[in-house]
């Protein structure tokens, strides 16, 4: 069966943030945020048209600097935060506010597809997360599943809660709290978790991953030397809740059970170089996507350690022949870990991953050179896991 | 006429010639009967007996003319004449002896009739004789068959005299304690006694010799039991015994129960020998674990004294020999011993159809195992105790001595079990051996890394001095202040170290298969002893061993901070690289060479072992590289990340971190050097380090100021990929490397150059941020270029860091090329 060629699309400046649009949930939606220190940055929307394999986009003017992180509010799909670079006084500082889609870039853009690019409209600024007290942010993280009312940021070595009010107009610290340690620490990057009610955020900073309680805004588990070097990013099982992958500068992929934090559960060590980026898929836990500035993508597919190790074997025997469920145990395959698929349309390193909100079999990847490559998980693996 | 005769004695032929003839006449020829048939039948031949002288005349007269007749006649006158003298000269010459027979004749006619006489006086005397004789022969038979009578009586009394007095006999001998001769008296007596019991006078003695014998048989009993007779004696008491139908089965047990006894002194004796030795060994209380019970008079020994040293016990030799000498050779004499008695009888023997010896065999059998387990157990109690790895040829003789003096046992007793038991012990003895000597083997080479890694720190803590370990001499010191221990010295010395223990201990386990062993020729030691023990179990787990130590030292250090340095880490990768080319084959065909191994067992193949060997060698430079490579890298991201780029001066100088970072790069290049050969490196113009960035700041310059705002082109136009295509190669920054110098130094700068970069890429540069930036890179560039494989990737990732730079600076207008030349060549 063959496998459709990947979609490539270029960016004409450097990109590092790469988001899906999380409340649209019919079209493969992707948002990239551009960096550049000349230019008006701008915000592509990419849409994917998976029928006719083509790409339509927009572009959005995000004039208040370059864009290091960008994510998508899963409630509003028109809103989004990003986290963006102010030079001022030559001094860098790293922002974050909410943004909202002007309403009219959807259709504008299929009107007339050149006109976009001459005149493009800019985002409507909703509100600052205000910063000032506390140092350039990491990234701007939503409740997930939530109602677009809450947001996290991590600055410097902050941890902040947001209440957005008043349609996002206004926001305001509810809550915060603040590593302290000797030395410089710095958040580098954090996930919410979406279990435990969403009460649960994960941090990393250096080589070590702490977990949060946000009810009490207090440490709750830290794994030290969690990685060698660096941790780049992190995403929790979304079936799983115990559950937590890790990457970083030591070209691993961890996997780990924060109720045993003395070892990982599993270690990938795939890339050739820095990992910067993990990501589950969203309905598949098995199905983990990496990047890294190797300039690869690698799919892999963790069964031993998902959700359901068996799960669509047991399906299989009930599609098939009903009277054999009772055969479930010796017909259990070896449970194979193993790469799926390796991407090398990238030329430059890739920091940054994303699976469509959409289509769960779908995924953007996106290098520094502005290149964005939308893959599909192989058909053949797709449908062993659907039957 | 007489004229005519020759004298007879003249002319022997004539003689003989008359002689014939004669007896011709007479008949008496007889060899030549042939010729006188052939001549009979011619009537004309004149000395034929047929000759017819009518015939003859005619045929004369027939044939011959007259003169001839004449001749003749004339002739035959002649012959006649001498035939006649002839005749007279024989006549006269008998004549005398026919006279001398007559006398004789004559003369025994009168003694024959003399001897007639006297012999018919012999006949007459003869007769009286007989006749005299028959008449006293006939006054004598009655006395004869008297005297007759009367023998026989004298030896009847005599019987019944010794059987009368056997009692006294036997009370006598009883006393003089000759029990020997009381029974065969009583044996002599018996059948008669027995025959006899019906007459009360015999029966009296019987009954009489019956209590005697019963007192003897008692005697003879307590002196079996006594025990403190010898051998000698016992076996004769047991002859006797048995002679007295004593049962023998109670014998046998009586026998062995009595043997048992001594035996059981001896193995007592044993034990409390290993018991003294056990209690001075430190590990006495894990002997004790291995072998529990196994002896159940041993009480709990498990007491150990620490504060005795080991040395005070016995060794291994002297407990076998005290075994062998006092516990063997006695159980061998009692088996000898006993098979004299009670198995090897005569058949004739009525016990024989008592299926003596079967029963007899039976026990010994039982006996002989029961003691000799024990036997055992101990030895092999003390064969565990024999930890220590130094001096593999005492056991290996008290093994051989053991072994050796079972074989006593197999003469003796053919069907026996007990020596391939020992065979056996001595079997596991040799296995355990070898995993000992693999321990300490392990043990060993733990201690020479150990050695090696304080090596390697000394020199460190006292740089530049002269480094005691005497090894720093060779590298000259003074071009690098962080002068590494002599690492060539210390390969050779470890690796040496570790050939030559694995020699001696090859060595050591040898003499397990030496000729004059005699355990050496079973098919274990023959076999699975040499291919499965000492090449697979010794040599072949021992290389496993060093690889997978290396390959552990690759995981250990990875995530927890690098604890192993990463000269160790160059240095072990060199031997398992050795290893692979040629150590592991020199030491298997050494050990196939002096174990004659005969594969008859699946082994482990060479190449497996090789392949096992580059595996780890890889993984351990593989990890070098990183290490060392983390280590720059560390330097060039702190310094990256640290520093207010937007806000910065003025580049004057070269950043004393970039210095670091060549000076280290330098160094690993020594270091590296050292182990590994230069390996190959692509040609590269001569003025390599004097190439400018003229390139790309141009094209660059040109991208910057005119940039292709053409929106969503469908393939990026951005001058990273342009480059790209120029390497179309990818560049894998963790990458395996080749094992030589240039790889391993590409390597550590790749990782190095990638990790600036992407440092670079996340910050944001003032003009002067990134003119720092245009010279550190130019600086790296005049010095990296020399040690890595393709210039061009310096260049390449130099470019990506300056572009990067360029592209993260708010004002991007670069410094003058001849300006940071300048500033490069002065710093």
């Amino acid at each position: 069966m063959e496998d459709d060629a990947p979609v490539i699309y270029g960016l004409e400046f450097q990109a590092r943030a790469l988001t899906a649009q999380t409340a649209e949930t019919d079209a493969i939606r992707f948002l990239v945020g551009t960096q550049s220190l000349k230019f008006d940055n701008q915000i592509h929307i990419i849409d994917f048209d998976d029928e006719n394999n083509m790409i339509n986009k927009s572009v959005l003017l995000h004039d208040a600097g370059e864009i290091w992180h960008i994510s998508g509010s899963p409630a509003d799909k028109a809103v989004l935060t990003t986290c963006y670079n102010k030079t001022s006084e030559s001094r860098v500082l790293t922002c974050a506010a909410v943004w909202r889609m002007p309403p009219e870039w959807e259709s504008g853009n299929h009107e007339s597809p050149d006109d976009s690019s001459n005149n493009p409209q800019t985002l409507e600024l909703l509100c600052h997360l205000d910063n000032s007290a506390h140092g350039s942010m990491a990234c701007v993280l939503w409740e997930p599943m939530g109602d677009g009312k809450r947001v996290i940021s991590l600055a410097e070595n902050h941890v902040l809660l947001w209440d957005l009010q008043e349609s996002s107009a206004k926001a305001t610290i509810s809550s915060s709290a603040t590593l302290e340690g000797k030395g410089q620490l710095k958040f580098t990057a954090g996930k919410w978790s979406p279990h435990h009610n969403c009460t649960q955020l994960a941090t990393a900073n250096d080589t070590a991953i702490r977990g949060w309680d946000l009810r009490s805004m207090s440490q709750i588990y830290c794994i030290e030397n969690a990685h060698g070097q660096l941790v780049r990013d992190l995403d929790f099982n979304p079936n799983k809740q115990y559950y937590l992958a890790s990457c970083g500068d030591d070209c691993k992929v961890k996997f780990w059970d924060v109720r045993h934090i003395s070892e990982p559960v599993k270690c990938l060590e795939e890339h050739s170089h820095w990992v910067w980026s993990v990501r589950y898929n969203h309905s598949h836990d098995q199905l983990l996507l990496t990047a890294s500035s190797d300039s690869r993508v690698i799919l892999s597919n963790m069964v031993s350690i998902s959700s359901e190790p068996f799960g669509h074997l047991v399906d299989d025997d009930d599609l098939s022949d009903p009277e054999e469920n009772q055969q479930e145990d010796k017909g259990k395959e070896p449970l194979q870990d193993s790469i799926i698929s390796t991407y090398e349309e990238h030329e430059d390193s890739v920091y940054a991953v994303e699976w469509s909100a959409a289509d769960p079999w779908l995924f953007a990847s996106l290098s520094y050179d502005g290149r964005l490559v939308i893959n599909r998980v192989p058909r053949a693996l797709k449908y062993r896991i659907l039957l | 006429m007489s004229s005519a005769t020759t004298p007879p004695d003249s002319d022997p032929a004539q003689r003989r010639r008359v002689h014939s003839m004669l007896k011709l006449y007479y008949g008496l020829n007889e060899e030549g009967k042939a010729t006188e048939q052939a001549e009979s039948l011619d009537p004309c031949d004149i000395n034929g007996p047929h000759f017819d002288p009518e015939i003859y005349l005619n045929k004369l007269r027939k044939e011959c003319s007259l003169t001839e007749l004449m001749d003749h006649e004339s002739c035959m006158v002649k012959q006649i004449r001498s035939l006649d003298s002839d005749m007279q000269t024989l006549v006269y010459e008998n004549y005398n002896k026919f006279i001398s027979a007559t006398d004789t004749i004559r003369k025994m006619k009168n003694d024959f009739k003399k001897m007639e006489d006297e012999m018919d006086c012999l006949s007459a005397n003869m007769a009286a004789i007989t006749e005299f004789s028959a008449r006293i022969s006939g006054t004598l038979q009655d006395q004869h068959a008297q005297i007759t009578k009367l023998s026989g009586v004298h030896t009847l009394l005599r019987k019944l005299q010794f059987l009368f007095e056997l009692p006294a006999r036997l009370n006598k001998c009883l006393e003089l304690q000759a029990y020997a001769q009381a029974v065969s008296s009583h044996r002599r007596a018996r059948c008669v006694l027995q025959q006899y019991s019906h007459m009360p006078s015999f029966r009296g003695i019987q009954d009489d010799c019956h209590v005697i014998m019963e007192q003897l048989a008692q005697q003879l009993r307590q002196k079996f039991r006594d025990g403190g007779s010898s051998a000698k004696d016992l076996s004769e008491c047991v002859e006797l015994l048995l002679q007295l139908d004593e049962p023998a089965e109670e014998l046998c047990d009586k026998f062995l129960s009595h043997a048992q006894s001594r035996l059981e002194a001896d193995l007592q004796g044993l034990e409390a020998e290993l018991k003294d030795s056990a209690v001075t060994d430190t590990g006495a209380g894990s002997v004790q674990k291995t072998s529990p019970g196994s002896n159940p008079v041993s009480p709990s020994s498990s007491v150990s004294n620490p504060f005795l040293s080991p040395a005070a016990g016995t060794d291994i030799l002297e407990f076998i020999d005290r075994g062998c000498n006092e516990f063997v050779s006695n159980l061998c004499l009692v088996i000898a011993s006993y098979q004299e008695l009670f198995i090897n009888r005569p058949q004739e023997s009525e016990l024989a159809s008592k299926n003596i010896p079967e029963m007899a065999n039976g026990k010994l059998h039982v006996f002989v195992d029961t003691l000799a387990a024990r036997y055992f157990s101990l030895v092999e109690r003390r064969i565990q105790e024999e930890k220590g790895v130094g001096d593999n040829s005492l056991l290996v003789r008290a093994l051989d001595r053991f072994h050796r003096r079972l074989q006593a046992i197999s003469k003796l007793l053919p069907g026996s079990a007990v020596p391939s038991q020992g065979t056996e012990i001595v079997v596991r003895a040799a296995r355990e051996r070898i995993k000992q000597y693999l321990s300490a083997l392990q043990t060993f080479y733990h201690d020479s890394l150990t050695d090696v890694r304080q090596a390697l720190a000394a020199p460190r803590l006292s740089v530049g001095g002269a480094s005691a370990s005497g090894g720093g001499a060779l590298v000259g010191g003074a071009s690098s202040k962080d002068a590494p221990p002599s690492l060539p010295e210390l390969l050779t010395s470890l690796s040496n170290f570790i050939l030559n223990q694995l020699k001696s201990v090859l060595a050591s386990v040898h003499l397990f298969t030496a000729k004059d062993i005699t355990f050496s020729n079973k098919p274990y030691f023959k076999g699975e002893f040499c291919s499965q023990g000492v090449r697979e179990g010794l040599v072949v787990s021992f290389i496993k061993f060093i690889c997978q130590s290396s390959r552990q030292y690759c995981e250990s250090a990875g995530d927890r901070g690098g604890s192993t340095p990463p000269a160790l880490l160059l240095l072990l990768s060199r031997l398992c690289l050795d290893y692979e080319t040629s150590t592991i084959s020199y030491i298997l065909t050494l050990t196939d060479e002096q174990f004659l191994v005969q594969h008859h067992t699946p082994v482990t193949p060479v190449t497996a072992l090789c392949a096992e060997a580059r595996e780890a060698a890889q993984k351990l430079l593989n990890h070098y590289v990183k290490v060392q490579g983390l280590i720059i890298s560390q330097m060039l991201r702190k310094s990256v990340e640290t520093r207010d780029w937007v806000n910065t001066i003025e580049p004057r100088n070269v950043r004393a971190v970039m210095k670091r970072v060549v000076e280290d790069t330098t160094s690993i290049d020594v270091q590296v050097g050292l182990l590994y050969e230069e390996g190959v490196r692509k040609a590269h113009s001569s003025d390599s380090s004097k190439r400018t960035f003229s390139v790309y700041s141009s094209s660059r310059q040109q991208i910057r100021y005119a940039p292709s705002y053409t929106p969503s082109a469908p393939m990026d136009t951005n001058l990273l990929s342009n480059i790209h295509k120029l390497f179309s190669e990818r560049i894998d920054i963790f990458s395996p490397v080749e094992f030589n110098k240039v790889s391993v130094l590409t390597g550590i700068i790749k990782i190095s150059l990638k990790t600036f970069l992407e440092c670079v890429r996340l910050r944001t540069f003032g003009r002067y941020g990134l003119q720092q930036i245009q010279v550190d890179c130019h600086y790296l560039q005049m010095y990296l270029w020399r040690f890595v494989s393709d210039e061009n990737l310096v260049h390449f990732l130099l470019d990506e860091i300056v572009g990067s730079a360029a592209h993260r600076c708010l004002d991007p207008s670069p410094m003058e090329q001849s300006v940071i030349e300048v500033i490069c060549e002065r710093g």
